[in-house]
């Protein structure tokens, strides 16, 4: 796979967002206005940027057993510094992001690239993925903060727009909104992917604990769909 | 009292974990396909995150905040929360095996649940009182509970009905979940008024 090719599966093809489905909280919280979905956007590719290019350096350091305590703990320093450096430069982003910015920590995003990628492949290649999957995360987030904050709000990063800013449907903006336009950009996708039937459950192929998630909806007696 | 009522019931309704904080989405997607299951995961969440609390604050307020080094709070709480589940999960299957057999699955599943995190950091950032953190923990499990059960009652509906190709799985549910979250809407206002 050549860089352009790594790059740009984050975009369109493995979208995290759109197609994995990872990361769904703070897709859900901070697509209200633009600007924060930029803002969270950037904020998670810098710390996914970082702890990929670490974890790969480290990659035959850690040991398998413990990788994922590893990379939580990485994760969470290099979280820490961007809050920090947020709150030092952009106090008013700082605000509107509020709890969702200290859990980047937690984001499948950023562990799902670590597990599935970082930990099997050379620094560079770590980090062009990293910045992919990044870019992909804030496309996904900026196009549906731009459809909850036009419609819902009549205004586009803050500027009114002539007619929508009278006629707005404010219930986009609220929390309802949020599961409302997310499910209807993946119909969306799944539409535009036809050709490539597949079947669209959660998805939980980047997340640390799909293993143990699919055992315990086995044991349920409920089909291991979860896990796909 | 009537403030530890008032934060229970709005952690509850109000400010529902997974309807209005997006908290614990995944799970809540995840493992709401059957009741059984959508009980073990909230009965769960609730437990881990009244012993997260009961960890947690008394590390941010006795050893990290006089000591300067309250910026800590994002590595430590996440590393006392893994701890925590690691731990209880042993205790459990040692002394009562019952239990663990009903909740020890979805244990491990919990330390990376945004909900458990979100719950320690919310109950730091609002300056709760040890009291009321916690009464705020047990009110946003139950909230996370009460979405989870009613959730899969509406997805047990879901998969009988014949519903576009292109909406099938995940953005019907999606939807669903859209309209669960507008009846909590109704709850606005209603408890601060309750007590007024």
């Amino acid at each position: 796979m050549n860089t352009l090719q790594n790059f740009s599966k984050g975009l369109i093809k493995e979208n995290p967002v759109l197609v994995l489905v990872l990361g769904t909280c703070p897709t859900l919280a901070t697509s209200t206005s633009v600007t924060n979905a930029l803002g969270m956007g950037l904020a998670a590719t810098v710390v996914l940027l970082c702890s990929n290019v670490v974890i790969s350096a480290l990659r035959k350091v850690i040991p398998d057993k413990v990788r994922i305590p590893c990379y939580i703990v990485l994760i969470a320093g290099f979280v820490t510094m961007v809050q920090m450096l947020v709150k030092a430069f952009a106090p008013a982003l700082d605000a509107a992001l509020g709890i969702y910015l200290p859990l980047i920590v937690v984001n499948c995003i950023i562990l799902g690239r670590a597990e599935m990628f970082a930990n099997k492949n050379k620094v560079f290649d770590s980090a062009v993925d990293a910045l992919g999957m990044g870019a992909g995360f804030t496309l996904a987030l900026a196009l549906m903060a731009t459809i909850r904050e036009v419609f819902g709000n009549g205004t586009f990063m803050g500027l009114p727009i002539p007619v929508l800013a009278d006629n707005h449907i404010s219930i986009l903006t609220m929390a309802p909104g949020g599961f409302f336009v997310f499910g209807l950009l993946i119909a969306a996708v799944n539409k535009f992917s036809a050709n490539k039937p597949k079947k669209q459950e959660f998805g939980c192929a980047g997340c640390p604990s799909a293993e143990i998630c699919g055992k315990a909806c086995l044991n349920n007696g409920e089909e291991a769909a979860v896990n796909d | 009292m009537t403030k530890l009522i008032i934060i229970l019931l709005s952690a509850v309704f109000i400010n529902n974990y997974v309807l209005s904080r997006f908290l614990g989405i995944c799970p809540f997607l995840g493992v709401s396909k059957k009741l059984d299951s959508a009980t073990g995961m909230s009965l769960a969440v609730i437990f881990v995150m009244l012993m997260a609390t009961a960890a947690t604050w008394p590390i941010q307020t006795y050893l990290l905040d006089p000591n300067g080094l309250g910026y800590l709070q994002t590595i430590v709480f996440i590393l006392v929360i893994a701890a925590l589940v690691q731990l209880v999960e042993i205790v459990l299957k040692r002394y009562i095996p019952s239990l663990h057999k009903s909740l020890g699955v979805y244990l491990p599943l919990i330390t990376t649940n945004c909900a458990v995190l979100g719950v320690t950091i919310l109950n730091i950032d609002e300056g709760y009182t040890f009291i009321e953190a916690m009464v705020n923990s047990l009110g946003s499990g139950l909230g996370f509970f009460l979405a989870m059960v009613m959730f899969s009652g509406v997805r047990s509906k879901l998969e009988g009905t014949d519903v576009p190709k292109n909406f099938k799985g995940l953005p019907i549910t999606l939807v669903a979940a859209a309209i669960t979250s507008l009846s909590f809407l109704g709850f606005g206002g209603v408890i601060e008024n309750l007590f007024a």
